[in-house]
């Protein structure tokens, strides 16, 4: 029996199989149609099979993109420490924030991250500075040797108001949050901030 | 079988797809240059069935990443094998993409007609590097978690639309769930799908041009099968045995100058501990093949945000460009040449990078500190003030342009040296991840960061560190953990309170008015410290040792169960001496004897109770009453009162740390441990019903195990709720409360009837009562109790 590739083939030429009812064409070359009417058969083609690819494809991507209408539940003045818990010593404190917290099915209460408090001698009114670094994130550590901020990814160095300490990678200060004393309570109202860039924007 | 043969390949036309795959020429004979292609094949193939199976056993989720791989790795039989074959084949996959670009490069095999074919291999290798990134999440712990966190910030800064890219990456505005569910999309869906896309074309391209032969041709033509089929079989042979040495003995060992774990589920890849975002991981690094890129980013120290945006986005941009532009170059009378050369100046640039970068790491294991020692006076006298510097080298232009230079390289070996202790820290933590999470109760399903964030072997030194340490000292040269100890402390170390040695070295009146105990507090001159000068040399020294064994018998220290239940004669004679009124309770309350008001009292000194009421309130009259020299009250009103500066939470972790009291897995144990847990049984505690407990070590730590297990389950809101530390507080029975802080343990003995005693919590007036109060039992459901009693 000849492969089908032997076959000469030309305008309807078929070749038949099995030897039922049923016949099906194992090969064929499709006969030379009119320019206008293959124009229309091929965008009729693209068009169906696009869409019919389309639609599953969109209603992924709409899915996918979830996360863009999600807006992040920081900005709030959220409770971090009661005023005794820093002394006013002129040391930078590191304490939790804990927040409510959701992410994505769970809604709880957690640490959400962590700030630095600082007292001057004396004073009622407590500096904040966000434990993370403006360069690409990392957690700051206070170094009581050096008395300054130190990431220890890639070496920004901090004084404890929070000024760079040059030469430094870190393109802005560390980003001071706003703090307030409500009935010897400190709140801050803690802010993520994009990493990297030499302005403080705001995330989410 | 012929017929059946025949029959196939007139349906498939199988015969032809064979025999053009296997015996396509080999111009020139088959040879090793030849083998790179097919050894990257091979890896990526391994990694599709490693990363299958491990695909079988992973669970993405926040609570659950971490888990089902500490479960593959510790629980699974093979997992550490499976999971080490996967983790080092793509960091062979890594190396052998080099090898194969600098193949192709040398041989001039981008250029026409395989330009195209060059592209694809070069889309191919952003593939791979795609999936290490994004593999390296997969296990949520502390390392995968803070180095994608940069990698991801980095991100944000691409121009335009840097923040929403950063967002669907991370699938929303905080690390979660849907990072991971994203990452793992990635990494087990479209990366390999791709991958496999391209690598079809790659190899179909590879075939329509044919190999590249190196001229002159020095071996007649041979076919692929099997003369080079040989040859790329051995060597991916010799690639498996080079990963299954790195699985069984990691570079990290060698790093890490620890020795070789001796544990199999301690090889292959490492599992930190999990992730926690509000727990620094100081000694995040991205994978070695990407430290080239960290190191590169120090170089734009001082550029702000553009240095940034150059080292991160726009070195790495043209350098890809200058790739993907090669085979064009390559036309260029000198472009071979300068491509060769790139390639060269590139992966030599990365290798010099990756070991710059690992020299700042390291660098405290191969330099001698010591050296230091001159510089780093100096810089303590002088600071960094220049004129001062100046002053002190007498305007010596070269000593100063030398101190310097010292000063420089002590900066960088102290940096180094921090970043040792962190990565030890993050070691110890991760062996602690573990060895809660293979405790018999299991992980909780609120995940094994909180067995992290309530144990307190992990959390007491960081709330001693933040809370205690400006005054206290903790030191213990056996646990560097506890790196609290400061020259200055005002306090008295509190480095196993209430032990044996430390009421003897209370009533040592060569110590009494030392720094480790009165000397640096207003009780220097206090009745205490003239009464242990003046009148205990008096005593006979038996009757001295009897009352610090009676003492420290009411501790109930998990650490001296032992010596307290053999030394039960020695106990009561020393009670006896402690209630006399001619001796402590002249002072001190104990028990039925005695006043409160102008001492601490002593009974239950040093329990987990008397602690937390201690720490909570030293004004109270139980303790130090108006006789309080500095200490501050850090949970004064009780309860969940958001006045309070620790939580019942917190209290209970230092309370529990102090006292040495939390879980130790079996296997760990010391001799010292299982003895005294054995010895545990023993002893009478009412709380304790553990008399038929099977291990003998999990009984010492139950106390605090207890609360580690109780917690968790509601830890989302309990955090700085000391409320929900003791649900059943009011019930009177131990073995209620036992049931219902720890229904998953393994111990339900009966409680021995004459121990079941009722301990109303916090009322130690109560406890003289009924007879037993130096059996205080140190549960956790008591904890609240200091502020029941004011």
């Amino acid at each position: 029996m000849p492969t089908p590739s032997q076959t000469p083939s030309g305008e309807g030429s078929r070749q038949k199989c099995g030897t039922s009812a049923w016949h099906c064409v194992t090969r064929s070359t499709a006969p030379a149609a009119s320019d206008r009417r293959g124009f229309f058969s091929q965008a009729i083609a693209i068009a169906c099979g696009g869409l019919a690819l389309l639609v599953p494809l969109a209603t992924g991507v709409l899915v996918l993109l979830d996360p863009l209408r999600r807006t992040s539940a920081l900005g709030k003045l959220i409770p971090v420490a009661p005023l005794a818990a820093v002394p006013d010593d002129g040391i930078p404190h590191e304490f939790p924030v804990v927040a409510e917290r959701v992410d994505a099915w769970n809604r709880s209460l957690e640490p959400i991250g962590a700030v630095y408090l600082r007292r001057q001698k004396g004073e009622s009114q407590v500096e904040c500075l966000s434990a993370m670094c403006p360069h690409a994130g990392c957690f700051v550590n206070y170094d009581t040797e050096s008395d300054t901020f130190v990431c220890p990814c890639h070496n920004s160095q901090f004084a404890l108001d929070g000024a760079i300490i040059e030469p430094s990678p870190s393109p802005r200060p560390m980003d001071a949050l706003e703090t307030e004393v409500r009935t010897d309570e400190i709140l801050v109202k803690f802010e993520e901030f994009y990493s990297g860039r030499a302005q403080k924007v705001v995330k989410g | 079988m012929k017929a059946f043969l025949d029959w196939l390949d007139d349906r498939t036309g199988c015969r032809r797809l064979v025999h053009e795959a296997l015996y396509e020429r080999v111009p020139g004979g088959a040879r090793w240059r030849y083998v790179w292609g097919s050894t990257l094949s091979v890896v990526f193939v391994s990694q599709v069935i490693t990363g299958v199976f491990l695909w079988a056993a992973y669970s993405p989720s926040a609570q659950t990443a971490w888990e089902s791989v500490y479960f593959i790795q510790h629980e699974m039989p093979g997992g550490w094998l499976l999971r080490g074959l996967h983790h080092f084949f793509s960091q062979a996959m890594v190396v052998l993409l080099a090898l194969h670009l600098m193949q192709v490069v040398i041989d001039g095999a981008y250029r026409a007609p395989r330009e195209v074919n060059f592209w694809l291999g070069l889309v191919l290798m952003l593939l791979v590097l795609a999936l290490s990134l994004t593999g390296y999440l997969l296990p949520w712990d502390q390392k995968g978690y803070w180095a994608t966190r940069v990698a991801t910030n980095l991100l944000s800064i691409v121009p335009l639309v840097g923040p929403q890219l950063q967002q669907l990456v991370v699938g929303g505005p905080d690390y979660g769930h849907h990072t991971l569910t994203r990452f793992f999309a990635l990494h087990a869906g479209v990366l390999p799908g791709l991958l496999i896309f391209f690598l079809v074309l790659h190899v179909a391209l590879f075939r329509r041009h044919g190999i590249c032969a190196k001229l002159p041709l020095k071996k007649p033509d041979a076919t692929f099968w099997p003369d080079q089929v040989l040859k790329d079989a051995v060597a991916a042979l010799a690639v498996l045995i080079v990963v299954l040495i790195l699985v069984v003995h990691p570079v990290r060992t060698f790093f890490s100058g620890h020795e070789s774990p001796v544990n199999v589920t301690q090889l292959g890849a490492e599992l930190g501990a999990p992730a926690d975002p509000s727990n620094q991981y100081a000694a995040a690094r991205p994978e070695w093949y990407f430290l080239f890129l960290f190191q590169f980013l120090k170089l734009f120290e001082g550029w702000g945000a553009n240095g940034e945006l150059f080292g991160a986005i726009i070195a790495p941009s043209l350098v890809l460009l200058t790739l993907f532009l090669m085979p064009l170059v390559g036309r260029w009378k000198l472009g071979h040449g300068f491509n060769v050369l790139f390639t060269f100046v590139l992966i030599g640039g990365a290798g010099v990078l990756t070991a710059a970068a690992l020299n700042e790491d390291y660098q405290a294991q191969w330099t001698d500190g010591e050296s230091f020692a001159e510089v780093q006076a100096v810089i303590n006298q002088v600071g960094d003030d220049e004129q001062k510097i100046a002053a002190h080298f007498d305007n010596d232009v070269v000593r100063i342009r030398e101190f310097h230079k010292q000063a420089g390289r002590y900066e960088r070996y102290r940096k180094s040296r921090e970043h040792l202790v962190s990565v030890e820290q993050a070691e110890r933590e991760a062996r602690r991840a573990v060895a809660l999470a293979s405790r018999p109760s299991g992980i909780p399903y609120s995940g094994a960061v909180t067995l992290l964030r309530n144990d307190p072997k992990t959390q007491g030194p960081k709330l001693f560190a933040r809370y205690c340490a400006n005054c206290h000292a903790h030191q213990d040269p056996d646990e560097p953990m506890a790196e609290n100890g400061s020259a200055e402390t005002s306090a008295p170390n509190l480095y196993r309170f209430a032990s044996r040695e430390w009421i003897a070295g209370l009533l040592d009146p060569k110590h009494v008015a030392g720094p480790d105990y009165f000397g640096n507090t207003s009780h220097s001159e206090g009745d205490m410290v003239s009464f242990v000068i003046d009148t205990l040399p008096e005593w006979n020294p038996d009757d001295v040792h009897k009352v610090v064994v009676a003492l420290s018998a009411e501790a109930q220290l998990p650490s001296q169960a032992d010596e307290d239940s053999q030394d039960g004669a020695l106990i009561d004679a020393g009670r006896k001496l402690i209630a006399n009124e001619d001796h402590c309770a002249g002072c001190h309350k104990f028990r039925d004897s005695g006043e409160l008001g102008m001492a601490p009292d002593l009974t239950g000194y040093g329990s987990r109770q008397w602690l937390i009421g201690m720490i909570s309130d030293p004004n109270h009259e139980r303790y130090y009453a108006d006789n309080n020299d500095r200490m501050p009250a850090f949970a004064k009103d009780g309860g969940d009162s958001s006045q309070n500066i620790l939580s019942a939470r917190q209290l209970g972790l230092l309370a529990d740390w102090l006292r040495g009291q939390w879980y130790e897995p079996a296997a760990a144990s010391t001799a010292e441990s299982s003895k005294r847990s054995a010895d545990k049984e023993k002893a009478k505690v009412p709380a304790e019903p553990s008399t038929a407990d099977e291990n003998a070590t999990e009984a010492t730590a139950k106390p605090a195990d207890e609360e580690n297990v109780a917690e968790p389950s509601d830890e989302s809101n309990d955090s700085d709720n000391p409320a929900s530390d003791s649900p059943d507080e009011p019930s009177d029975d131990p073995e209620a409360k036992e049931e219902s802080t720890e229904p998953s343990d393994d111990d339900s003995g009966e409680p021995p009837a004459d121990e079941a005693t009722p301990q109303p919590s916090g009322e130690p007036a109560e406890k003289q009562d009924n007879g037993q109060p130096a059996e205080e039992p140190p549960d956790p459901s008591t904890d609240e109790s200091p502020d029941d009693s004011r």
